[in-house]
């Protein structure tokens, strides 16, 4: 890499002067096609790497073939690093025969830093180690959340592992086991959180790393952690467990920024995209530009705070919404997840606790209950929702459904018993 | 055994401190924060209680980088910013820097270098990105090209900010659909059941695994040539691909009988509608490399569409719960079919048990 371009308006056009790979290239005229256009293009990153490593050559050659007949060609197989089960994604090309340089190219998924903060130094020092022993390529990220670094034999696989390990990076999640969490950029940045992401997601993943380098779970069970009802990390779609950032006393109005607002906006643009966007109807404009809220009634979309993000923001007395279940379509189709705890606090060592536990409750009734390759959601789906509540020790709540039952084929012989309970949560709390 | 010889034990750390590579403003305002605003495509500027101002350049990439994108990158970031640099979880790249006047020339870097700068507010940003021919067992069809083609047409739509909202794309390359939920989704469709090679059953699938993989219990234990094997009810196939990872003697892609299919409106924010499954608007797409040019076409239809039609702040979810399907398929002149129905008990709730009707 001496001769790389010190000015970046060269990077577009720069190849290595000199090709130190030994293996001609392949033709690769559909990849070709990839190379032209504004949006940077994987290929020609490809074609770079191929110009030094024998095994991106073969790699460009056997994806153009999948390109020219339109399947893929690789199928998994058995790798993984002395002292766990999982985290390496194996590869076994089945056009070895062709591409033979390419033949082992596996992938092993390292868990980021929450949020997804790097140095320029750490991306360096992770880059040559990955240079060293693997083909060079990296995605940031994949779907689960990992690093991915793509491409390399299995013996090197315990190399590079071996080698970022001891500069403190982990393997992620995969197979039947506990993966790779996410969370969003949160605290560090954004306004709108309402938790310590970062401190949520490490203290759930950290806690179940047994779970996760060693696969012995029905299936996969993730975590993921929004700051705020945007949930831009996907939760509720995405993850078993959703952590989400919420508050529950009122939110906060600068009525001096509110009147700034309209006054730049106009009336017409604060009430057709703030006040009458409000899902609830909480919000009114008042005759002197000030914002009304009727607090009572906000279900926390977040949507006014996104649109006037000086004048509102999320309260003070703040927490999180806990939903389970999310996955996508294998096997039944998509599930978002449920809300099983409304609002709790994370203020103390005793909150986090809680929080740890209850991770621990829904693990263990899951992978005590739960079929081959069932997700957590799909357990709920199979055995209802009020037998996921009883198994795990937590008490039915209105916040838990859009709308009670509909279908009168119930039977409700201890509905007393039932509404007793009810009458005694209430006096309790 | 000797020394050398004895296996290195891992350390299981577990999730890195992101404390140690944050940007110090980051870790010192840490849920300190006040406002953010935009002062242009591409940049955020985040106020601090404290009074500290930080400014994030987001850049796209293509995901997958080498050695070489990478230095380069880092070399940008440390002759422009200052050093530090997160990933959005749609693989975009996000500068932090302390200093306003050091924002202009961190875009013309990336700019020059042929990074594009955009993906705020109301854009269409990066696709979220699969794996594909270049690294899946199971794909349909390939990730990063699909996503390069695309990205290459909407380019001007992530430098800019000019769609009613946000704009998030997927795209998934099998049905198992890990590119996750979409305003747009872009998504393999099988159309025909697996093909199954007997010979190799027997050795290569656990069968009862198989078995219960079937979402529509279509697949049962069989001998055929005298041989232990698994046969498919082609009735009741869906063909959904669900049994070709735990057998792929079950190939269930095809090159031409695998397609692609467009679903629109998911949503994952709670912001405004609560979030939103997407829905099919499209199939029968030919899955055509390099460029998947039909696929392509519409998408770039729908979004312009949306883009004259919907309100500001208006997800592509909520303009069509607005307007209505019968319109949004009138304005796409994409045909409505008998596919588009939920033909199941369960799909009851999606039909217009109402006189609510547009004329």
């Amino acid at each position: 890499m001496a001769d790389q371009p010190k000015n970046p308006e060269k990077h577009a056009s720069y190849l290595p002067k000199e090709k130190t790979s030994t293996k001609p290239f392949h033709d690769t005229p559909m990849l070709d096609q990839l190379e032209s256009g504004p949006w940077p293009s994987f290929v020609t990153g490809l074609k770079r790497i191929a110009y030094e490593n024998n095994m991106m050559v073969d790699l460009l050659g056997q994806l153009e073939h999948s390109y020219k007949t339109r399947l893929g060609y690789w199928k998994g197989g058995t790798v993984s690093v002395f002292g766990y089960g999982g985290g390496i994604i194996p590869r076994f090309s089945e056009v070895a025969k062709m591409f033979p340089e390419s033949k082992e190219f596996h992938t092993l998924r390292i868990q980021p830093p929450a949020g997804n903060h790097y140095t320029t130094d750490m991306l360096r020092q992770l880059s040559n180690s990955w240079n060293k022993y693997g083909s060079g390529l990296i995605a940031f990220h994949g779907q689960t959340g990992n690093i991915m670094f793509i491409g390399t034999t299995t013996e090197n696989t315990q190399h590079f592992f071996d080698e970022v390990n001891e500069y403190g990076w982990d393997l992620g999640g995969a197979g039947p086991c506990v993966r790779t969490g996410m969370s969003c950029v949160g605290a560090a940045r954004c306004e709108q959180s309402c938790c310590s992401e970062h401190k949520i997601h490490r203290l759930l993943v950290n806690n179940f790393l047994d779970d996760m380098h060693r696969p012995a779970l029905p299936y996969k069970f993730k975590f993921k952690v929004s700051g705020c009802p945007n949930d831009c990390m996907n939760s509720i779609q995405r993850a078993d467990m959703a952590v989400i950032g919420t508050w529950r006393d009122d939110m906060k109005v600068d009525q001096k920024e509110v009147k700034k607002f309209v006054a730049t906006k106009g009336r017409k643009y604060v009430i057709d995209n703030v006040v009458s966007r409000c899902p609830t109807n909480a919000l009114s404009l008042n005759d002197d530009d000030s914002l009304a809220v009727d607090n009572r009634n906000c279900v926390r979309c977040m949507h006014c705070i996104n649109v006037m993000t000086k004048a509102l923001s999320p309260g003070d007395d703040k927490g999180v919404s806990i939903l389970i279940g999310g996955k996508r379509t294998l096997k039944i189709g998509d599930t978002m997840g449920t809300v099983m705890v409304p609002f709790m606090k994370l203020d103390t060592d005793e909150d986090y606790d809680k929080l740890k536990e209850m991770a621990e409750t829904i693990i263990d009734f899951w992978a005590e209950n739960a079929l081959e390759h069932e997700r957590c959601g799909e357990t709920i789906d199979r055995i209802g929702l009020v037998n996921f509540l009883e198994g795990i020790g937590i008490d039915v709540d209105p916040h838990m459904i859009s709308r009670p039952r509909e279908c009168s084929y119930v039977r409700m012989d201890t509905w007393e018993e039932e509404a007793e309970k009810w009458k005694q949560r209430k006096t309790a709390g | 055994m000797s020394q050398a010889a004895a296996p290195r034990f891992p350390i299981e750390s577990g999730v890195p401190d992101g404390f140690q590579y944050m940007h110090p403003l980051m870790v010192k305002n840490y849920g300190n924060w006040k406002y953010h605003e935009r002062p242009r495509p591409g940049v955020l500027h985040h106020v601090a209680k404290s009074g500290d101002e930080i400014w994030t350049v987001r850049v796209g990439t293509q995901r997958q980088l080498g050695a070489y994108e990478l230095n380069m990158l880092c070399d940008i970031i440390d002759t422009y910013g200052e050093g530090y640099v997160r990933f959005t979880i749609r693989s975009n790249m996000e500068i932090m820097v302390s200093d306003a006047k050091k924002v202009e020339p961190l875009i013309k870097a990336f700019t020059d270098a042929g990074y594009p700068v955009g993906g705020t507010g109301p854009s269409v940003t990066m696709i979220s990105h699969t794996q594909g021919w270049l690294h899946c067992d199971i794909p349909g069809t390939d990730a990063s090209g699909v996503v390069k083609a695309m990205m290459d047409d909407l380019y001007e739509e992530f430098t800019n900010e000019r769609m009613p909202n946000r704009v998030h794309i997927t795209t998934s390359c099998c049905q198992i659909n890990c590119g996750g939920q979409g305003d747009i989704a872009i998504n393999v469709q099988h159309t025909k059941p697996p093909k199954i090679n007997h010979d190799l059953v027997a050795n290569v699938c656990e069968r009862p695994s198989v078995v219960a993989r079937c979402p529509v219990a279509a697949i049962r234990p069989a001998i055929v040539n005298g041989k232990p094997s698994l046969e498919v009810d082609e009735k009741k196939c869906i063909c959904c691909g669900a049994c070709f990872p735990p057998c792929p003697p079950m190939q269930i892609n095809d090159p031409d009988h695998t397609k692609l299919a467009i679903w629109v409106g998911g949503k994952h924010s709670n912001a405004r509608s609560k979030p939103m499954f997407h829905k099919l608007v499209a199939a029968g797409v030919p899955n055509n490399p390099p460029r998947w040019p039909e696929a392509n076409a519409i998408v770039k239809n729908i979004l312009r569409i949306y883009k004259q039609d919907a309100k500001d702040w208006e997800r592509v979810g909520d303009w069509i719960e607005r307007i209505g399907w019968p319109r949004f398929f009138e304005l796409t002149e994409l045909p409505f079919t008998k596919f588009h129905v939920d033909n199941w008990r369960g799909g009851r709730n999606s039909l217009n048990a109402s006189t609510h009707i547009r004329f």
